[in-house]
């Protein structure tokens, strides 16, 4: 009996003894996705390259912890960070109510409004009754279907598992318009070749309900600690300059407030 | 209560709410695999007839053809026709694109038949190839040419003898009719993705779509059981006593 006691006790010591430094030196998993440029996307050595991905290394470096980037594709992100594939999301997630269901978030890392693209010569006004009967591509999961499905009741809501499918059906000629980033339209489709004959129809759309309040990194519920270390890290590095530095090498405006004052707001 | 809710883990309100776009995925769901399975079939019946005898061209090609398409993933196949053909100029511009090629339902449709035809060939092809050889033999010697007797003794003997194979194909079929809902349509599952995209519920959609697919499962078991009975009647085991009496006596 006495036996037993003491053994319990030593194994005790020995699991707090290993157990403090190992916690501490745990290396964090984040979960991105790989296909959304410029924010997130593979080079063509398949290193993963972007905003997403450098704003993650950055905060790893300010929170002094080892990261781990673990690739899974965008509608299967939310279940992959339940069921511990990886620790933090940072995919360019917008915080929404319905995410923060199941899901929480760190304080916003950027905002950028969401816009509609259309060929130039489209011929109909961007509103809920100029795309009546149109097909509106959006990318399946994100926010842009939550939006489209509420904004557009009649049109027809074309789902895509990715962004770059969206665009590319949209120059087939498979879909009318397509609702996205105005950013992420802007750098990886209006400014190419392919988009030459495409541009934004209409003004920005925010809306509180399907876009949130900003693009947050995503932690399972009740994981304050890591949340409030990856809040204060964006903090950190919004101060010390690091942010800027990434911020330039991808867009030509800070993106962490939303764009300039002079973007109207079509909608609220 | 509020505690005890929590504890459900399925949202059934949410799925009784939108269980009109389940109906409409199981409607497309249906449509692609039944009409896939009527022209994969009907493509099949020929390329069968032409594997089965020893044309120098015919059955070579045909065998190219059924090996390609069962040796590759029908994901792939599909991806090759929606988003691989229209990275063609010459195709967008033709005919073919603007009512066809251009809606994913088509490329769904044309992927699905080719593939199906490919195993419903190699299938029939093997019942056509087994026929008893008595009775291709008694069908000579009483006179029947060889359109004559594929059609009136061959091809009705192998079909009733694919009955069983052909269920799993049917079965085969309607699962990998999921492929669907990768190139934008709303089948079953892609219903499935679209609860889970708008609402972040992966368990509702997919439970659901498993559900869905589940009872269509059965429900084709069932029919083949009832077709089997109907058509496979003299290869069931007979109750006891019955056989004797069926058997010739042979020392009449």
């Amino acid at each position: 009996m006495i036996r037993r006691t003491f053994l319990t006790t030593l194994t005790a010591i020995g699991l707090a003894t290993f157990a403090a430094p190992l916690v501490a030196q745990d290396t964090l998993r984040i979960g991105v996705e790989g296909a959304y440029p410029p924010f997130s996307y593979k080079e063509s050595d398949g290193t993963l390259s972007g905003f997403d991905i450098e704003i993650a290394n950055a905060l790893c470096a300010e929170m002094q912890r080892d990261c781990d980037l673990v690739e899974q594709e965008w509608d299967g992100m939310i279940p992959a960070l339940k069921a511990r594939k990886f620790d933090a999301i940072v995919a360019s997630m917008s915080i929404t109510e319905e995410r923060k269901r199941q899901i929480d978030f760190s304080a916003k890392y950027y905002q950028t409004p969401a816009r509609i693209v259309a060929p130039k010569d489209a011929g109909f006004e961007g509103t809920p009754e100029g795309l009546a009967g149109k097909k509106i591509g959006v990318q399946r999961g994100a926010t842009h279907q939550c939006y489209a499905e509420k904004m557009f009741p009649d049109a027809e809501v074309v789902l895509y598992g990715t962004q770059e499918e969206v665009f590319r059906d949209l120059t087939l000629g498979r879909i009318d318009v397509q609702l996205s980033d105005s950013l992420i339209a802007q750098e990886s489709f209006l400014s190419k070749d392919e988009g030459a004959d495409y541009a934004f129809l209409g003004g920005d759309h925010l809306d509180v309900e399907c876009y949130g309040e900003g693009v947050g990194i995503a932690v399972r519920k009740g994981d304050d600690e890591l949340r409030d270390a990856l809040s204060a890290a964006i903090a950190a590095i919004r101060d010390n300059g690091t942010y800027a530095e990434i911020n330039a090498r991808y867009f030509p405006f800070d993106i962490y407030g939303g764009r300039p004052a002079s973007a109207d707001a079509a909608t609220n | 209560m509020e505690s005890f809710l929590s504890y459900i883990p399925l949202d059934i309100a949410l799925i009784a709410e939108n269980f009109d776009r389940f109906l409409y995925g199981v409607w497309t769901t249906l449509n692609l695999t039944v009409l896939a399975l009527v022209f994969g079939g009907l493509l099949a019946i020929p390329m069968a007839i032409a594997r089965a005898s020893r044309h120098p061209v015919l059955n070579p090609l045909i065998w190219s053809y059924t090996y390609v398409l069962r040796g590759t993933p029908l994901l792939v196949q599909t991806y090759l026709i929606y988003y691989g053909l229209g990275q063609f100029e010459a195709v967008r511009q033709s005919w073919l694109w603007d009512p066809i090629l251009s809606s994913a339902w088509w490329c769904a449709l044309i992927a699905f038949t080719l593939n199906t035809a490919a195993y419903t060939t190699e299938l029939l092809r093997g019942a056509i190839v087994d026929t008893p050889k008595g009775e291709v033999e008694a069908a000579i010697a009483t006179g029947h040419s060889y359109p004559s007797r594929m059609r009136r003794i061959i091809l009705p003997s192998a079909f009733r003898r694919a009955i069983p194979a052909y269920s799993n194909e049917v079965i085969f079929m309607l699962h990998g009719s999921v492929v669907a809902s990768t190139i934008t349509l709303q089948d079953i599952l892609g219903v499935g993705r679209w609860l889970n995209g708008r609402y972040y519920l992966a368990y509702e959609g997919f439970i659901t779509a498993a559900l869905l697919y589940f009872l269509i499962v059965f429900a084709i078991t069932r029919v083949f059981r009832w077709i089997e009975r109907r058509y496979l009647r003299h290869l069931a085991r007979r109750e006891t006593g019955t056989a004797a009496e069926m058997t010739p006596d042979p020392t009449r």
